[in-house]
């Protein structure tokens, strides 16, 4: 198996879509000759040629829009948003029509499109250039949302969306496209049945720690603490949050009592807040042996300084303490 | 254009008016559920522009689009069944009458959101490009589009890209409430497709002869320079924006003075009657359309209703 980054690996992904679809074609600002403002298209379109590779004017909208467009007329588009918070501009063509479409023409059309995005925090990019919005589409009807959180399951999950025939909201924390490791680069899947579940990254049986993208390296990394001693902590990463897996998680929970919630984004209306009540309205709400918490970014616009930014966004020592906190109470 | 030509623009203009006068009857029966948006009074537009395409030409169309679906060959009985949220609809009752798409004959869709199908119609076109098809997208938006931030990236990106689209936007005078002239920045809206290096042409568009021999052409122009291009049709509509308008923005003058002066059917029917077309053709054409209407409308009303399947699952495909 290769080594490689997830930049590296989400470019494979995209090679394999282009050569087994000819109507694959992609579109988004820089993605040409500047090979994407984080390089993961790089290299594709001496590949594939400007006729499959489109630079376009900074004009989301019409981005995402001709994505719908060509997607309900026999093509297969994967656009890109260079920063995802720019993806507010692309909102008509995404919320109202890519999701509603298939349903709204009683099933007469799909519409098989790929929005990628950059998301997230920790580069210094300041709140313009840094939010974590991805539960803003598990709200709408109609939409996928993909957050892989390192090389491997960033390229299986790309190709899942690619044979999956809905829109899918493909978020990539920009933290992880230099995370390096092996890859098995796997054939086309048949279907898209990757998509909607979450993994168990870790076995354990004492608490149980959901979480997705990025912050799923930082809680990875925070459980090596030596300080957390013989706890047996089980992670599991969301990958798909809609549709989400929340019965693993309830399964989870089930066996280690406890569950806590990490993210990036701030709790309102989240990912983690819809979670908790999934499963405190569960039948692993008997067996909780106290409130599940979320650790989640501060309701605040990100700030652009180090020590400010990561004083928002969750870190290791945070997930530390607040384990050995919720691992007190008996 | 042959007679059979002209009697069928006359056809169809007919069709969509009775189509939309029976909606207005079955809505005060009681018997619709939610609004609409009628275009009686633009006929011409709808009518010339669609039968000047070819059957695997596409359209995008608005949420004033019962005369767009039915021109590009949709059934009556189909799209009353839509609107009265039977099985048979086109949406299984799940568009009603703002959403109607009919893929069949190439109608992409209607839509609600003003200027939505803008964006839409360029990807339409990009895959027509892709697919090196003769073919052209023909969308068409009100001229409350005009101010979207989507028509200016749409136009923007289609003569950037060369994409086979025919913009045509039908100028009813009112977005809503709000008076195109009082909307519109530097007065004229064919102006701006200049601006994005597209040609374009303001035509009238209640007389259905100007729009379908324009739109013909275009066409035709489109297919060997595979360039987009844009018409300005300029019409208006007698009834309401929507079920819920007052009229309080324009005076029953101004709406007679369109309605004796301009109308699109009349004109054309007195065009055909100096072309010295016998009355009874005409006569029979108007028994035809009202049958089918007629029959259409009873065929929906006992048509079984959409059942209550798994929404949430319909929600994906």
């Amino acid at each position: 198996m290769p080594e490689m980054t997830t930049g590296q690996a989400i470019k494979e992904a995209l090679s394999l879509c282009l050569d087994s679809n000819e109507t694959t074609f992609m579109a988004g600002e820089d993605i040409g000759v500047y090979g994407g403002a984080f390089g993961v298209t790089d290299g594709l379109l001496e590949k594939y040629g400007e006729e499959r590779i489109k630079d376009t004017p900074i004009s989301e909208d019409v981005i995402a829009g001709l994505a719908v467009g060509a997607a309900i007329t026999g093509s297969k588009p994967i656009v890109e948003m260079q920063f995802s918070d720019f993806i507010v501009n692309a909102m008509d063509p995404i919320v109202n029509q890519a999701a509603k479409l298939h349903f709204m023409y009683g099933g007469a059309v799909n519409v098989p499109m790929i929005v990628r995005g950059a998301s997230g925090a920790g580069t210094g990019a300041a709140a313009q250039h840094s939010q974590s919005l991805e539960s803003w589409f598990c709200h709408v009807p109609g939409l996928k949302v993909v957050t892989p959180s390192n090389p491997q399951n960033a390229y299986d999950l790309l190709l899942a969306s690619f044979v999956d025939l809905n829109p899918i909201i493909f978020m990539e924390h920009k933290l992880i496209y230099k995370l390096k490791s092996d890859v098995n680069l796997g054939p086309m899947p048949n279907d898209s049945s990757a998509l909607g579940k979450s993994k168990v990254v870790k076995e354990g049986s004492d608490i149980t720690i959901a979480s997705y993208s990025n912050m799923v390296n930082t809680v990875i990394n925070a459980t090596k603490d030596e300080s957390l001693g013989d706890y047996s902590i089980e992670i599991i990463d969301l990958l798909t949050l809609s549709p989400l897996d929340s019965e693993k998680i309830i399964e989870s929970v089930e066996k280690t009592k406890k569950l806590l919630v990490c993210q990036e984004a701030p709790a309102s209306s989240s990912i983690g807040s819809t979670l908790i009540s999934e499963v405190v309205s569960s039948r692993a709400f008997r067996v909780l042996t106290q409130a599940p918490e979320i650790l989640a970014g501060l309701h605040s616009p990100m700030p652009s300084a180090k020590h400010l930014e990561t004083t928002v966004i969750p870190q290791e020592e945070d997930i530390v303490k607040k384990i050995k906190e919720m691992m007190s109470y008996e | 254009m042959n007679q059979e030509n002209k009697l069928e623009l006359y056809r169809m203009m007919l069709l969509i008016r009775l189509f939309e006068e029976a909606l207005e009857e079955m809505f005060s029966r009681g018997l619709l559920h939610g609004t609409m948006h009628l275009s009686i009074g633009q006929e011409a537009t709808a009518t010339g522009a669609c039968l000047a395409l070819e059957k695997e030409d596409l359209i995008t169309s608005t949420h004033r689009g019962h005369g767009h679906c039915l021109a590009k060959g949709a059934d009556p009985y189909k799209m009353f069944a839509e609107l009265l949220g039977r099985e048979d609809g086109y949406c299984r009752g799940r568009g009603g009458s703002m959403h109607i798409a009919d893929l069949s004959n190439g109608n992409l869709g209607a839509n609600g959101i003003v200027a939505g199908s803008l964006t839409i119609s360029v990807g339409a076109a990009l895959s027509l490009q892709m697919q090196n098809t003769d073919n052209i997208v023909l969308c068409f938006f009100g001229d409350g589009a005009v101010n979207e931030g989507s028509f200016h990236e749409a136009l923007n990106l289609a003569s950037l890209w060369d994409l086979p689209v025919l913009f045509i936007c039908e100028n009813n005078q009112y977005g809503m409430s709000m008076a195109s002239e009082n909307a519109v920045a530097g007065g004229s809206i064919a102006q701006r497709a200049e601006s994005y290096g597209i040609e374009s042409i303001s035509i009238d568009g209640n007389d259905v002869e100007e729009v379908y021999n324009t739109v013909s052409k275009f066409k035709d122009t489109i297919k060997s320079s595979k360039k987009p291009m844009f018409i300005e049709s300029v019409t208006y509509r007698y009834r309401g924006h929507s079920k819920s308008d007052r009229n309080l923005y324009r005076s029953s003058d101004e709406i007679n003075f369109w309605k004796d002066e301009k109308d699109p059917l009349k004109r054309f029917i007195g065009k055909l009657t100096e072309e010295k077309i016998e009355v009874e053709t005409l006569k029979k054409i108007e028994t035809e359309v009202k049958e089918l209407i007629k029959n259409s409308v009873k065929k929906a009303l006992e048509s079984p209703e959409s059942p209550k399947t798994n929404l949430e699952e319909d929600s994906y495909a």
